[in-house]
């Protein structure tokens, strides 16, 4: 069909607008030859270029042109739709069009950046030009769907971005289910002692948080649980949840820990995953005296009864609240929410990647993680700092970007590590009196206060070393080095290199991608950038938000973050996903499918294949149905269909063909 | 599988035990090496600072040689560099053809063969192809006198896994610990294995080059080894022959045999002392095997 053909009263009135955007289509396109072309294309009564289109006046020319010119189609050649189709829109709503009539060409992204030619870029545009103007001719009136939004959010990861998170939406009034995988809130912040650069106690500052998480009422935490499976898309989404055991019923422990000393093991033999191995746990145990929710668990793996079926039990007999279930089973929770916020953290880089450290050979050389627990008044060695041989380290050596800055791991810088190494450096040198040397390439402090700490640690005298470290080793060569591991590295401000022999060494180890973050990454639907963190819609101006709608990001699953910047993207996070649920209703795209009755045969194709079970099949009519509400217009049945029934707004045939069309006809 | 061998000038001299106890176990064990026709120099020494062109082009011609004469398994020649620096030097000049297309065709128009396709040469030291290819498994089987008790500090110096880690992790390679194992005998942990032995320093500047290979006998010496295995000519050569002139230096060195990797694998498969050059040793090892066997006698008894 041709445009004529259906415009037998003079056809559509349409407006070509063109973007330079700055240099950065005018340096490579001829905008006002594209222009000039535009003119020459049938129907279009008016073409115009314009510095920034997207600006006020550039949005007033188009509203202007459509009152006067009584224009019914506008076609704008600028940047990416993702960024300014909602904006374009707007402007034809407001100048009293429907938003539907219009077509955004990119001649940004897909023209000037990526083509070397001026000449080759301007006659590309123009072809974009063509094609749209041949396309939104056939474009129809269409209105936008409304969908009601779930009131309620998840939020995934129980460390501090997502208990921030958790508490600022349920503070707001709105329900929030907090999913965490361990037995306890709290992430790697409960494990620190104190924080940067004020040296608060981190318990202090995060446990008052995570005890209101335990009592908010709406706050439902399920703690040692893990999410499964989602479903659905912005305002609502099903969530399954996998609780497991931890054979002991929740709602009835009370956290007297009885049970504890009634073990049949009389002392703790198994090593402590909270505190990476350096403690000793029994079977029946509660990560760390703060523990949320404060409810013990079984590890099946250590458990006698477990392992062999024969046991005494005796903590059940010593459980007054018979809170202890051997039999419990894990339990899979629905739910359904209209946001979610994933905060599931990092893991730090393993350091045995680097075997010139020496980690995993030498007993005395330790992680900084691994540190933060013997500095810890609750950790293993009750926050004295000792070897493992019991020796109180007089020489300490801090060796920085430990797996990042490196090209063989990761490339890039984890942020955290050279001010959380001055604040181990302080406290190290405060609890033993050691001499203490930090080994780094750059010393990176940006933020409040942290220069300053830097130069506390300066003035306390603890030494600071610039070159990346060669090796450590015990391979002695003076007497003074003897029973001593030596730091070997190229001082490279004193152009030499030097053997640092230290009785301690701490690796100051980078921030890397959860390891399973790819398959969560896939299981909500959303991007990782390359190094595998999660992506953001924009680095700049959507930094909380992923392209999936609904789903936001908090904390350093998305990058390497220190607390203060995870808080903030968390209170972030949070306020996005107050902004979306808060009104209540979410505006779809109209590009769902619909059926032609006339044409449909009820081949029931299309009702197989649509993953959104949106097709259902009319047995009186014998035709197939499509739930507009449900439909999420991915096309699928469009392609299917056998008969051409099958048919969606923004995609109709002629709509693409003419868009084809355009192309050819120009090239 | 069969491999071309390209000796260089240190088997036919400093390293003719190299040569030797190679071409024994490789016969031993069955697997023919045929060497390359008309080789020459390889381009390493001091011909990279000086004049690098000339340097690959020496290297280039040797490829040249191996691609007219290897015979293609798999779609690859296998060509075996024992030394470490033609090992690396024809793996640089390699990468260097595949990378610069016109010193590839300025290379075509003077040198034998085809340079068809440089990629299709298949560099290997023979570390490599006798526990990878052969594997521990094959070599385990023809051991007939396991080096029981015997404790070997395995010295990889710098040129066989930097830069180019080809078969092993450039920090911290264990392919050779694994192959004393398979011997019979005890791998040393010693943590400098691949340290500098000082290279052509222990001539140009004694008095640090003779510091490195102290420091790295002392080493070995302390963490009890009775012997260092090496895979490099001039790593041995440093090692061994300039003990005396370090014991003037510093005293508390005692004698230390070091050996060719090769050396100890024939040793283990009971080939005779002579077919390995163990007799060209400055350090006879045959004392300190006495001694061994004698130990072993006394605890068997």
């Amino acid at each position: 069909m041709r445009a004529h053909e259906i415009y037998p009263n003079g056809g559509p009135r349409i407006g070509v607008y063109v973007c330079h955007c700055g240099f950065n289509i005018a340096g490579k396109v001829n905008v006002r030859e594209v222009v000039e072309f535009a003119k020459t294309l049938p129907f279009v009564v008016v073409a115009r270029e314009y510095k920034f289109m997207c600006s006020d006046p550039g949005q007033e020319m188009i509203r202007e042109d459509v009152r006067e010119h009584r224009l019914d189609r506008v076609v704008v050649a600028a940047c990416s739709p993702s960024l300014h189709e909602a904006t374009f829109r707007r402007a034809l709503e407001q100048a009293g069009q429907n938003p539907f009539f219009f077509q955004m060409v990119n001649i940004r992204e897909h023209v000037s950046w990526v083509t070397e030619d001026p000449r080759e870029a301007t006659e590309k545009a123009k072809a974009l030009v063509a094609a749209a103007v041949r396309r939104v001719i056939f474009h129809e009136p269409l209105q936008r769907r409304r969908v009601p939004v779930k009131d309620r959010v998840l939020v995934v990861g129980g460390g501090i971005a997502g208990i921030h998170a958790a508490l600022t939406l349920a503070d707001a009034g709105k329900h929030v289910y907090l999913v965490e995988r361990e037995p306890t809130i709290g992430g790697h912040m409960a494990m620190f002692d104190k924080t940067f650069p004020t040296l608060d106690c981190a318990a202090c500052i995060l446990t008052p948080k995570m005890s209101q998480v335990a009592a908010h009422p709406n706050i439902t935490l399920w703690t040692y649980s893990e999410v499964i499976q989602v479903e659905g898309f912005v305002g609502n989404f099903r969530v399954r949840v996998r609780r497991k055991p931890r054979y002991v019923i929740e709602e009835l422990c009370v956290g007297c820990l009885q049970c504890i000393d009634a073990c049949v093991y009389k002392d703790a033999r198994f090593p402590d995953e909270f505190n990476l191995g350096l403690g000793k746990r029994k079977p029946i145990y509660i990560p760390f005296p703060q523990a949320t929710p404060r409810v013990v668990l079984i590890d099946p793996e250590t458990c006698i009864w477990f392992k062999t079926g024969k046991c005494k039990q005796t903590c059940l007999e010593a459980c007054e609240r018979a809170a202890i279930d051997f039999k419990q089973q894990e339990r899979i929770e629905e739910i359904e929410v209209g946001a979610i916020i994933l905060a599931t953290g990092f893991k730090t880089f393993d350091a045995r990647r680097i075997p010139e450290y020496g980690y995993g050979k030498y007993p005395n050389v330790y992680t900084a993680l691994e540190v933060e627990r013997l500095v810890n008044a609750s950790g293993p060695t009750g926050g004295e700092v000792r070897l493992r041989d019991g020796r109180i380290p007089k020489r300490v050596g801090i060796i920085h970007c430990v797996g990042s800055r490196d090209e063989r791991f990761n490339r890039y810088c984890s942020r955290v590590c050279c001010m959380y190494s001055l604040k181990l450096a302080h406290l190290i040198k405060e609890r033993t009196g050691a001499e203490v040397y930090n080994f780094y390439i750059d010393m990176r402090t940006p933020g409040k206060g942290y220069e300053e700490f830097y130069d506390r640690l300066l003035q306390e005298g603890v030494h600071f070393i610039r070159g990346r470290v060669a090796e450590v080793t015990d391979w002695a060569i003076t007497p003074d080095e003897e029973g001593k591991l030596i730091i070997r590295v190229e001082d490279t401000l004193v152009g030499a290199v030097r053997r640092i022999p230290v009785d301690m060494v701490v690796l100051a180890v980078g921030l890397e991608p959860q390891p399973d973050a790819d398959e969560v990454r896939r299981m909500f639907n959303i991007s990782c950038s390359k190094e595998g963190f999660f992506l953001e819609r924009h680095p700049k101006l959507a930094p909380v938000s992923t392209f999936t709608d609904g789903i936001f990001l908090a904390g350093a699953c998305q990058g390497p973050k220190d607390i203060p910047d995870s808080v903030a993207q968390a209170g972030a996070a949070a306020a996005e996903a107050l902004a979306l649920i808060d009104k209540g209703f979410v505006e779809l795209e109209p590009n769902t499918a619909y059926i032609v009755e006339a044409l449909c045969s009820g081949c029931k194709t299309c009702i197989g294949l649509c993953p959104y079970n949106a097709i259902s099949f009319d047995e009186a009519r014998m035709i197939a149905v499509i739930n507009e509400a449900l439909c999420k217009g991915c096309g699928t049945c469009v392609a299917a269909c056998p008969s051409g029934a099958a048919r969606q707004h923004l995609f109709e045939d002629a709509q693409i063909f003419q868009e084809i069309e355009g192309v050819l006809a120009y090239v | 599988m069969s491999y071309l061998y390209f000796p260089g000038c240190s088997l036919k001299g400093t390293g003719r035990a190299y040569e030797e106890s190679l071409l024994a176990v490789f016969r031993a064990l069955g697997i023919p090496l045929a060497e390359l026709a008309d080789w020459n120099c390889c381009g390493a020494t001091a011909y990279m600072s000086i004049d690098e062109r000339q340097a690959f082009a020496l290297a280039a011609r040797n490829l040249a040689l191996a691609e007219a004469q290897g015979a293609s398994d798999n779609g690859a020649i296998q060509l075996i560099a024992p030394c470490s620096a033609c090992y690396l030097v024809l793996l640089k000049a390699q990468r260097h053809l595949m990378t610069d297309t016109a010193f590839r065709q300025e290379m075509s128009g003077v040198l034998p063969g085809n340079m068809g396709d440089p990629g299709q040469i298949r560099i290997r030291h023979p570390l490599d192809v006798l526990v990878h290819d052969v594997g521990l498994q094959e070599i385990a089987r023809h051991v007939r006198q396991p080096l029981r008790g015997l404790k070997v500090a395995s010295y990889y110096g710098c040129q066989i896994v930097r830069p180019f880690a080809l078969f092993d992790r450039p920090h911290d390679p264990s392919t050779m610990d694994d192959l004393v194992r398979t011997l019979g005998a005890e791998p040393v942990d010693w943590p400098l294995k691949t340290h500098c032995c000082g290279g052509s320093l222990t001539g140009t500047m004694p008095e640090v080059g003779l510091r490195l290979n102290y420091l790295l006998l002392r080493e070995a010496q302390r963490r009890g080894a009775d012997l260092i295995i090496t895979v490099c000519p001039l790593c041995q050569f440093n090692l061994e022959a300039y003990q005396d002139f370090i014991r003037r230096r510093y005293p508390d060195l005692a004698p230390m045999p070091v050996l060719f990797f090769t050396q100890l694998i024939g040793m283990a498969m009971g080939l005779p002392p002579r077919e390995l050059g163990l007799q060209r040793l400055l350090i006879p090892v045959e004392g300190r095997m006495a001694a061994l066997s004698k130990e072993g006698a006394h605890a068997r008894a």
